[in-house]
């Protein structure tokens, strides 16, 4: 369906990173917003906050993100569209409750603006180490979907994917910017309402009596009731039969987790977005994301300028990671390089891909900046000898 | 009520003068709140939740509540599982989020009843700061906490109700921690009604459930119920019904007492009764008057059905 205009600023916008993500939550129709402040993040519902009154949504400031996390989760079962927001050492807080988004298969959306880790790390400053922790961050098997803008524009524009993804799979989607493109100001393009394609919640259009909570074959997605609509269904964080209810067998394990990871890699092709250029006859391919590839293009430009064929995959969506692509390319190139500002994360995903077939090069950053595009050009000249 | 279903009545009652007594034969009044499809439920014979669960869905019965517009939320233990044997929309979410779970219920779907059912290490313990801060802000939930004095589901470890003396698994010698007094933490955090029963006081306890489903704001009971399993057989009280016993002799009705007056020592008296009862505008009506005061026409409150966007 179509936007509701009511959340949609339609126009051009000189905006940063944070108030983008913001805008583009509200245009995908989220209606609910659980926080805690904590910077790079906090511009995010600051913008939230501001315009909610205006557009029948509600913010909440909660008392960390334990709390702010499980309201989102509980929010989102009402139906109304949830988001929180959020930096490393909030997400670290939230790993609990998207793990029970997970297994109550309930879609919603975390903003992580990375910044330098661990811990408080460097609160004002950008990094990308949290991508591990956007897969795996939480215990027990499921499959996440992340995305990771580089500009404000795509801030906006992913925002949407972002909630759309999570309506279409039942999911908690991860949001992974970074402290740069959460601060950098550009000009942000917001469409109006009828051409921004959102996914409704989808309710159940079955009966009271015929609902199952979790009926779904192998690899699908079960249908929603929502709370107050009359199904009185039950759900849980333990594992659960197809009527929501706990059954405690290796049996009901195997079936509930199988789901809730084939739900998404049977689709992955369907969900996997990645730019690409350059990639035909070269020798080297670049893989990077977020603010890191920015730079990295500009590294690109200066080996290209040495007179190096250089390609690049940019991801977009980093989780599920683009598999097949990297696999093909592994065999016609020399060797994948893989600036990221941490100390080596979505690079192992390259690694595992490119099964020996091409070397990898990982070019990390502590944090706290991001690449000098020269140092990225004599790694590709380096990796390319 | 049609003729024909008037007779069939008639004849099954005659029928069932015919079979003698009927207890097992008739279904349990409380049968339509449960899910019987879920029963036998895992709770220990002589464990007090089960009792609580009864007054509660007397509550709801005789109330007469929407139970389509009905939510409820538990936690993690033994009394997390009372949600899952509950016919309403129920969670059983993460140890101690059952109220900012609860809270984002209700924000997200302002004309839902939404109530908050779990114990007193999951509300008190890993759930304490939730606890205050929804009662602060008044938060439109109820709150009935089973109060066992242990952390019963994972075999017996020191609560942060425990009283001093008490033996648990993690304090074999006896617990030497102050214990919250929970209605005095409630209270003084801006609960507006505040209740403490044993789960020996059915009628009274069922009368509480019953106001304060019937009142707004952040609503807190605190039941007090035997673990036979644990706490009373680490502190070799017997069973469920020698506790229900020693409630029968100890328990004392104070209704209106001051909350920082209800401390409950080991094996000593426990103050019951309704302590606080005062209407306060809740977190919503804060908020929408607010909103309606600074912000006037331009103002949009989430419509009572959510915020859910339909096609
Ligand atoms: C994060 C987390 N920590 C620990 C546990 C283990 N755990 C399950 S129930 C429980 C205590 C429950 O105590 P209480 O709330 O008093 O419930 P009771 O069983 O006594 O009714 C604990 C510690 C858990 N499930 N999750
Ligand atoms: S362990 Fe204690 S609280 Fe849990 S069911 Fe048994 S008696 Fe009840
Ligand atoms: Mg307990």
């Amino acid at each position: 369906m179509k936007a509701d205009p009511a959340g949609v600023l339609t126009g051009a916008h000189y905006l940063d990173g944070d108030f983008a993500c913001g805008e583009g939550a509200m245009a995908a129709g989220c209606r609910f917003v659980g926080g805690y402040p904590i910077t790079p993040s906090t511009e995010v519902v600051e913008r939230i906050s501001r315009r909610f009154p205006m557009i029948g949504g509600t913010f909440i400031q909660m008392e960390d993100e334990l709390a702010s996390m499980a309201a989102v989760v509980g929010a989102s079962w009402t139906g109304t569209k949830a988001l929180t927001v959020t930096s490393g050492p909030g997400f670290s807080l939230m790993m609990e409750n998207i793990g029970l988004a997970a297994m109550m298969e309930t879609p919603c959306v975390v903003v992580d603006v990375q910044r330098g880790g661990p811990s408080t790390g460097l609160p004002t400053m950008a990094g990308q180490a949290d991508m591990m922790q956007a897969r795996w961050g939480s215990h027990g098997d499921y499959e996440s979907i992340a995305l990771c803008p580089q500009s404000p524009q795509e801030a906006f524009d992913l925002m949407i994917d972002a909630f759309n993804l999570s309506e279409l799979y039942r999911v908690p989607v991860m949001f992974m910017m970074d402290e740069c493109v959460g601060h950098m100001t550009e000009k942000v393009v917001i469409p109006p309402a009828e051409e921004i394609e959102i996914v409704p919640r989808k309710l159940t259009s079955r009966s009271v009596g015929e609902y199952l909570p979790y009926y779904a074959d192998r690899q699908s997605v079960p249908e929603f009731a929502r709370a107050g609509d009359g199904y009185r269904f039950h759900t849980t964080g333990l594992t659960h039969d197809e009527r929501g209810y706990p059954v405690m067998s290796a049996e009901c394990q195997e079936k509930c987790v199988r789901r809730l990871v084939e739900k998404i890699r049977s689709n992955a092709d369907a969900i996997v977005r990645f730019e690409e250029f350059g990639t035909e006859g070269a020798e080297v391919v670049l893989v990077a994301y977020g603010i890191a590839a920015r730079v990295t293009q500009m590294g690109m430009e200066i080996a290209r300028k040495r007179g190096l064929k250089v390609g690049m995959i940019r991801l977009i969506v980093a989780w599920p990671f683009p598999e097949k692509r990297i696999r093909e390319l592994a065999g016609e190139i020399k060797a994948f390089v893989v600036p990221e500002i941490n100390y080596g994360q979505m690079v192992l995903e390259v690694e595992r891909c490119a099964a020996g077939k091409a070397s990898t090069v990982l070019v990390p950053h502590g944090g706290g900046g991001v690449h000098d595009p020269e140092t990225i050009a004599e790694e590709i000249l380096r990796a390319a000898k | 009520m049609s003729d024909r279903a008037v007779q069939d009545e008639v004849s099954e009652a005659a029928e069932a003068k015919a079979r003698g007594p009927s207890v097992a034969t008739d279904e349990h009044p409380i049968a339509p709140y449960l899910r019987m499809d879920r029963i036998p439920h895992i709770w220990c014979p002589t464990c007090g939740i089960g009792t609580v669960v009864k007054c509660f869905a007397t509550a709801l019965e005789e109330t007469g509540v929407n139970l389509d517009k009905t939510s409820i939320v538990s936690g993690i233990g033994c009394t997390g599982r009372v949600a899952g044997y509950m016919k309403l929309d129920a969670f059983h979410t993460t140890h101690g989020r059952a109220i900012p779970f609860a809270t984002g219920l209700k924000l997200g779907r302002p004309e839902l009843l939404v109530i908050v059912f779990s114990g007193d290490g999951d509300l008190s313990g890993i759930g304490g700061n939730h606890f205050i801060h929804a009662a602060r802000r008044n938060m439109d939930l109820m709150v009935i906490l089973v109060n066992n004095f242990i952390y019963g589901m994972t075999g017996g470890q020191n609560a942060p109700t425990t009283p001093l003396g008490a033996r648990t698994s993690t304090m074999p010698y006896g617990n030497f921690e102050r214990p919250f007094n929970l209605p005095h933490l409630a209270a003084s955090c801006g609960a507006t009604y505040v209740a403490r029963w044993t789960c020996l006081h059915i009628r009274r306890l069922t009368k509480a459930f019953k106001e304060a489903i019937g009142r707004k704001g952040f609503r807190f009971i605190e039941v007090i119920a035997p673990c036979s399993t644990l706490y009373a057989r680490l502190n070799k009280l017997g069973t469920g019904f020698n506790l229900m016993q020693f409630y029968h002799d100890n328990a004392e009705i104070r209704h209106g007492e001051d909350p920082r007056k209800v401390d409950i020592g080991f094996q000593e008296k426990i103050i019951c009764g309704k302590f606080v009862d005062e209407e306060r505008p809740t977190f919503l009506e804060m908020m929408d008057q607010h909103y309606e005061k600074t912000l006037g026409d331009k103002y949009v409150p989430m419509p009572p059905e959510g915020g859910m966007i339909h096609e």
